[in-house]
């Protein structure tokens, strides 16, 4: 993974909650064998009328040209449901760096960490506070700082990373290369258990 | 203070702790199945790294199977590239797998427990939410994404952080005409459809411990559908007779020591929880869901809420979306409102205790002619034991069409889908938008309560028929 220090993007806001994973990318696009091309299905059944790519729903978010970034804001308990790491691809693929939200369901914010996709968690008046924000706005995710900021009023807020994910992310490194690195004692752990 | 069922075996699985990070957690068994594992098999590929223990892992192809004429090659191009790199992928890294027409194939959480691969104490994982359903042998059974396929692929471990703890006691004697599905329904409505994340729960009290085990496993199935990262039951009589005698399970002198062990696995009395929620058991009525996702569920007698009746705007906003979704309105009662299609499956409810449920209600009866019925047993050994009981012919009287084993119309994968705008009763575990085919309308129940609707066409309340 590429390291990952700071985004400073518009936002694509998505006011709606309980977004799980069958709406980000629905089933019937998980036949695939590798984890390219999962943007263009991003909310596919959202986007477009009768799944027809000619047909986009006008007023979905995705579809509205004002709108962009490689921040996505969104109601909360983002990704429920169905563990698939699609989702993340999907999201990631699409172009988006980190998503924020005032509640994220546990498995997607481990495979958005796991695909260097932020999950920033803010409070809810933060968030109401985005919404309320121009399509123009700019946000500032600093993983460094553990910080979010609205650039136009300054106003900010501090969130929470796990410390391991977070040197993880700034150097680049994955969870296989820690876990590689302790085999020994994953083998003497076996061993004892014996 | 004393230990939680969770906190014991969580404890004996901690490789070590990472400085100020997650723990090492070491997993015991880890299942494969075909949609979540091909970036897996890759990624590792990539790195030139061979599967670290392939003996503790078990593979089935159930997600993208068809449940007609599976000795045939599946027509689906993609479905079947998906399913032939699983028979590569396994092939080449020395995984078992139980794949079409494998007389062990099925839903992979309904087969890990049939096969006795599924035990208690042991931490268990899967690129699948539904994981969870393991957790009714008493065990840590969790769903994990593809990256951390990887990682149990690479070492076996993965890097967890230890979750919050909660427990629900379910105390007393059911009502007719409930079952299991209809508890974890009623506690989702409760809790709602993110009220448990960041939390392992644990089902407790007496109406708990005299379920039997496909009844435990539909609890813990859902408890992914409150958020929670798993459930779990402490393992009891009940769970060791069910394990005796399963192909992958000890015998003789080595089951008598294993369940020694497994005595030792339940929460002491003066454990801690995080939180706890305690229920009667006769507060709980047969349920439905009406909205678009698993905690928009009520009584089936009862009435959608009113907008009136909710304080939050955003409340106010998700049934507002929801109900448009599933062309419904706000007050309104479900009881009496024709459907067009019966699911009877998926990892939640497609065991053997769940089919002779559904014979009972039918057996001598027959579907209404305005309904379709799809019925899919969740293994090849789910459907010879249901022809030994003779179960199948009566479905097949009945006017239903009896499946080969796969997740079906739960997640529209395959071909077995509903249309769009039309409704129907599902014993599935999933109700959102689109998730039994693009536009399908999902009202979640119990086999009770399909089987009810199955037979006279609508929203029927199954005490009416009892």
């Amino acid at each position: 993974m590429k390291p990952l220090k700071e985004i400073e993007s518009r936002f694509v806001p998505l006011p709606i909650e309980n977004i799980d994973t069958d709406q980000i990318i629905p089933a019937r696009f998980l036949k695939a064998t590798t984890r390219d091309g999962f943007g263009k299905n991003l909310f596919r059944d959202w986007r477009y009328v009768h799944d027809d790519e000619q047909q986009p729903v006008a007023g979905f978010v995705l579809n509205q040209p004002r709108f962009s970034g490689e921040i996505l804001v969104a109601g909360k308990n983002f990704g429920c449901g169905s563990s698939r790491e699609h989702a993340a691809w999907a999201l990631k693929d699409y172009g988006f760096k980190a998503v924020v939200s005032s509640f994220f369901a546990d498995i997607f914010k481990n495979n958005a960490l796991n695909n260097g996709v932020i999950p920033v968690r803010v409070s809810d008046a933060f968030l109401a506070k985005i919404f309320s924000q121009d399509a123009e706005a700019v946000i500032q995710i600093n993983i460094e700082q553990q910080t979010i900021t609205i650039l136009l009023t300054g106003e900010q807020e501090t969130f929470d990373i796990n410390p391991y994910k977070k040197t993880c992310l700034l150097n680049g490194y994955d969870d296989i290369d820690y876990l590689i690195s302790i085999k020994d004692s994953i083998e003497k752990y076996e061993a004892a258990r014996k | 203070m004393g230990a939680t069922l969770f906190d014991k075996i969580w404890n004996q699985h901690i490789v070590q702790q990472v400085n100020d990070g997650p723990s090492v957690l070491y997993i015991d068994r880890h299942f494969i199945h075909e949609v979540t594992s091909p970036q897996a098999f890759n990624g590792i590929e990539k790195r030139g790294l061979p599967l670290f223990r392939p003996k503790q892992i078990v593979a089935t192809a159930d997600h993208n199977v068809p449940t007609l004429h599976q000795e045939l090659p599946i027509r689906d191009e993609l479905s079947r590239l998906q399913v032939q790199q699983l028979i590569e992928n396994c092939a080449r890294h020395g995984v078992e797998l139980y794949g079409l027409g494998h007389p062990n194939q099925g839903i992979v959480h309904v087969i890990g427990p049939e096969l006795g691969v599924t035990q208690p104490g042991m931490t268990i994982v899967c690129g699948d939410s539904h994981t969870s359903t393991h957790g009714a042998f008493g065990t840590i059974a969790f769903g994990i994404g593809t990256s951390e396929v990887e990682m149990v692929f690479a070492a076996q471990c993965l890097l967890q952080t230890k979750p919050k703890q909660m427990r629900i006691n379910i105390e007393g004697e059911l009502l007719p005409g409930v079952v299991a599905k209809d508890i974890i329904l009623y506690i989702i409505a409760q809790i709602s459809a993110g009220g448990a994340t960041g939390y392992f729960v644990e089902y407790a009290g007496s109406a708990i411990r005299k379920l039997s085990m496909e009844a435990r496993m539909t609890i813990c199935n859902m408890s992914i559908e409150m958020g929670a990262r798993g459930g779990l039951i402490a393992p009891d009589e009940t769970t060791f007779a069910y394990m005796e005698g399963r192909p992958f399970a000890p015998a003789g002198e080595a089951f008598t020591k294993k369940v020694a062990e497994w005595r030792e696995l339940y929460s002491d009395t003066d454990a801690a929880f995080d939180m706890e929620l305690n229920i009667h058991a006769d507060q709980i009525q047969p349920m439905i869901t009406f909205g678009t996702n698993p905690g928009m569920g009520m009584a089936i007698n009862d009435s959608i809420p009113t907008y009136e009746s909710l304080e939050a705007e955003s409340e106010k906003a998700n049934l507002k979306k929801a109900l448009t979704y599933m062309g419904l309105q706000a007050g309104q009662s479900l009881l009496g409102m024709p459907v067009q299609h019966v699911f009877i499956g998926s990892c939640t409810n497609s065991r053997i205790e769940d089919l002779r449920l559904v014979a009972s209600m039918v057996k001598g009866k027959k579907k209404h002619p305005d309904v379709q019925v799809l019925i899919v047993p969740g293994s090849q050994e789910v459907a010879r034991q249901a022809k030994r009981e003779g179960l199948d012919s009566i479905f097949q009287d009945a006017g239903f069409e009896l499946r080969q084993a796969g997740c079906s119309a739960c997640l529209g994968m395959n071909e077995d889908k509903v249309p769009a705008g039309e409704y129907c009763v599902s014993t599935s575990n999933r109700n959102f938008e689109g998730r039994q085919g693009a536009g399908a309308r999902t009202l979640l129940a119990s086999p009770l309560t399909a089987a009810a609707a199955a037979l006279t066409g609508i929203i029927t309340d199954v005490r009416t028929l009892l």
